[in-house]
């Protein structure tokens, strides 16, 4: 068996790192409603790529700059994560049943996509897909680096945000017991609002980051939630840096594995890597 | 009455006799209509395919009715959606036989749920005709009919055509790549390519397999710029084609030659990375193909139909053509038997060829499979164009090399 390069193992390893990020990304909002409002948002998914739809047709239509839409997207989301988690305390909806409903908002939605859009393929071409940078040996694609970036620089604000400001405390008091939490003047209600809103906003801006690096298709909104779930499990619920961290540990394994044995074998990674947590750190779910 | 006004008289006379004997030639159908059920993957992954086929089927079945219908009778489609899934697809086709009591079954879309819908009517003994089914040898049932001819052993056959094709350019690749997804249609077409290029004394110097569903093709594009093969086989379904050349892109790489085995036509055709892609075709549209009985009207109405539904391509390629074609098959069958029953349907089609869009198709060879009628197409100029044989070949179209 010849051995890969150290060049094919560096890009491999990129390339991993960039669709890591991408997971994490995702995995953002995710893990701080399921860790903080305790709600498993499956509809997390369906709001990154109606974003990501509402990109392509802002762009490729509208003719912004796909990084403009987020100027719209961005508070459109906010409001519908807001109104979202109103109808939830509305309804009183338990841990378990918002993954039941919230699967069924998935299914509402990716239908609405598809009524709009069609079940054709659609796919972005903007100033950013063909840009790249040569660092070495190694290629740069500039939409995965645009994600890199903005999940390293999301991912970092919300820790910050959660570990130093007054904001985060009530937030992660709330989480740990909301009831003692709101005898010390906290505003539960409105925490969960804002909460569920930056949660569907970091969904948003995970639909601009899909749609400037991946052909669309309404179904595939369901091909992504295996990964992200092994990466926000992985990760720990509620902690701002942990799907990233996992995700890009899953990116960079499934890419060395496809690197260097069949590709094949990639998926198996993933989740054996979670489990491999599982059963060493129960305590993370 | 003067001379001119009793020819006047006549010619008004022979006029309205025309205008009624037109009429009757082309008399509304009536009577209780046909009523032909089939599922079709309408959402889930395979439903950006799924919606060409809804599309032929009604214009199909829209042209037919404005003229007289099938026996003098209207023909109904009774379409469900399958959700892309070969297990929901088993029970919509009993529940068309039992609860909507279809005259007639017409095939769905892809290789599973044909082969789910293949058990179903070979419980009740009906005919299938099927368009998508990409595993002849899985075909045991002897009243399906397949009108996607890719012959009864594609996986030996087809590479054949491929590397003929090959060969015959002015620099024959010596090297080959065969990386490919394990979908089982494509999975199996790709390890008969792989047998064929060994006979053929081409030499592998890189072979990989990746899950469909895979996400990354970072590392799959790095191995193969590695490998500097003269030619990558592509076993591909759906977007996976354009997934690994945008990864190749992102490299800065672009192989001198590749083909794609069943690539989505529309984004292929658009991705500038394309720009020389191969893959197999049946059906394009330019001529031989459009001098096909049928071929060119069909062609007309499905570009302004796609247009009107908004799909990103509104070309008649291989899905369309082979959805088309199974249409055309049914229907022949039925008229010239003057009759819905299922056995009688299916000893003429075993003994008769049926002209269609694609060309003269059999029904009597392994399977009911006949002839391999796969040709090469590339795209050249931002369209799909047939390069191979050179009878199927657009005018002036050769096979392009970088």
């Amino acid at each position: 068996m010849q051995l890969p390069s150290a060049t094919l193992l560096a890009q491999s390893a990129l390339s991993g790192v960039f669709a890591g990020a991408l997971y994490g990304l995702l995995g953002l909002g995710l893990s701080l409603s399921w860790g903080l409002l305790r709600q498993i948002n499956l509809a997390h998914f369906a709001f990154a790529f109606l974003s990501a739809y509402l990109c392509y047709q802002l762009s490729a239509v509208g003719g912004l700059d796909p990084l403009l839409t987020l100027a719209v997207i961005v508070p459109l989301f906010f409001a519908i994560g807001v109104a979202t988690q109103w109808l939830f305390a509305r309804f009183s909806i338990s841990t378990f049943n918002s993954l039941l409903v919230t699967f069924g908002l998935t299914v509402i939605i990716e239908s609405l996509i598809q009524s709009i859009w069609t079940a054709d393929f659609r796919r972005l071409e903007s100033v950013y897909g063909n840009a790249r940078f040569k660092v070495g040996a190694l290629y740069v694609p500039a939409p995965e680096l645009l994600t890199l970036c903005a999940a390293l620089a999301l991912s970092l604000a919300i820790w910050g945000v959660l570990r130093y400001t007054d904001l985060g405390k009530a937030l992660r008091a709330s989480a740990e017991d909301g009831a003692i939490a709101q005898a010390f003047g906290v505003d539960r209600d409105g925490l969960a609002l804002l909460l569920s809103g930056v949660c569907a906003a970091l969904a948003g801006i995970a639909g601009v980051c899909l749609a400037l690096s991946q052909t669309l298709a309404p179904a595939q909104i369901y091909s992504w939630i295996g990964v992200v779930f092994a990466a926000v499990m992985m990760g720990g619920l509620g902690r701002p840096l942990g799907p990233l961290i996992a995700g890009i540990v899953i990116g960079v394994s499934e890419a060395l594995t496809m690197a260097i044995t069949a590709p094949s074998w990639a998926p198996l990674v993933s989740f054996t890597l979670l489990i491999v947590v599982l059963l060493a750190r129960p305590a993370r779910i | 009455m003067s001379v001119v006004h009793r020819f006047a008289g006549a010619l008004a006379l022979l006029s309205v006799g025309v205008v009624l004997c037109t009429g009757a030639a082309r008399a509304a159908p009536s009577g209780a209509p046909i009523r032909i059920g089939g599922t079709l993957a309408l959402t889930g992954p395979l439903a950006s395919t799924g919606i060409v086929h809804q599309l032929v089927a009604d214009i199909f079945v829209s042209e037919i009715n404005k003229k007289d219908g099938l026996l003098g009778r209207p023909v109904e489609y009774v379409v469900k959606d399958d959700q892309s899934k070969p297990d929901l697809a088993r029970t919509l086709y009993e529940q068309l036989i039992t609860v909507d009591k279809v005259d007639l079954l017409m095939g769905p879309y892809a290789t599973g749920a044909i082969l789910s819908a293949m058990g179903v009517a070979q419980r009740y003994n009906k005919v299938l005709v099927h368009h998508t089914f990409g595993i002849p040898s899985l075909a045991k049932y002897d009243m399906q009919f397949p009108t996607w001819s890719l012959g009864p052993d594609p996986a030996t056959t087809f590479p054949n055509t491929l590397f003929d094709a090959l060969a015959a350019t002015p620099k024959p690749p010596k090297t080959i790549a065969i990386v490919t997804s394990k979908f089982p249609s494509v999975h199996f077409m790709s390890l008969g390519a792989r047998e064929v290029a060994k006979k053929r004394g081409l030499n592998e110097v890189l072979f990989l397999e990746w899950e469909f569903g895979n996400r990354d093709f970072g590392p799959i594009a790095a191995r193969v710029k590695d490998a500097k093969p003269d030619f990558v086989w592509v076993g591909a379904i759906g977007l996976e084609g354009n997934q690994l050349l945008d990864a190749m892109k992102k490299i800065d790489y672009s192989p001198p030659l590749h083909f794609h085995m069943y690539p989505a036509p529309g984004p292929m055709v658009q991705a500038p990375e394309a720009k020389g892609a191969l893959a197999a075709t049946i059906f394009e549209e330019h001529k031989p193909f459009l001098d096909n009985p049928g071929a060119a009207e069909f062609v007309k109405l499905f570009n302004e139909r796609a247009a009107k539904a908004g799909l990103s391509y509104t070309g008649v390629e291989t899905q369309a053509a082979a959805s088309y074609t199974a249409w055309q098959v049914l229907t022949a069958a039925v008229t010239a038997t003057k009759s819905l029953d299922d056995k009688v349907i299916a000893d003429w089609l075993r003994k008769n060829k049926v002209d269609t869009i694609q060309g003269k198709l059999r029904f009597d060879g392994p399977s009911n499979y006949g002839d391999d009628l796969m040709r090469v197409k590339q795209v050249q100029n931002g369209r799909w164009v047939t390069v191979w044989p050179k009878s199927a070949a657009a005018p002036g179209a050769t096979l392009q090399t970088q």
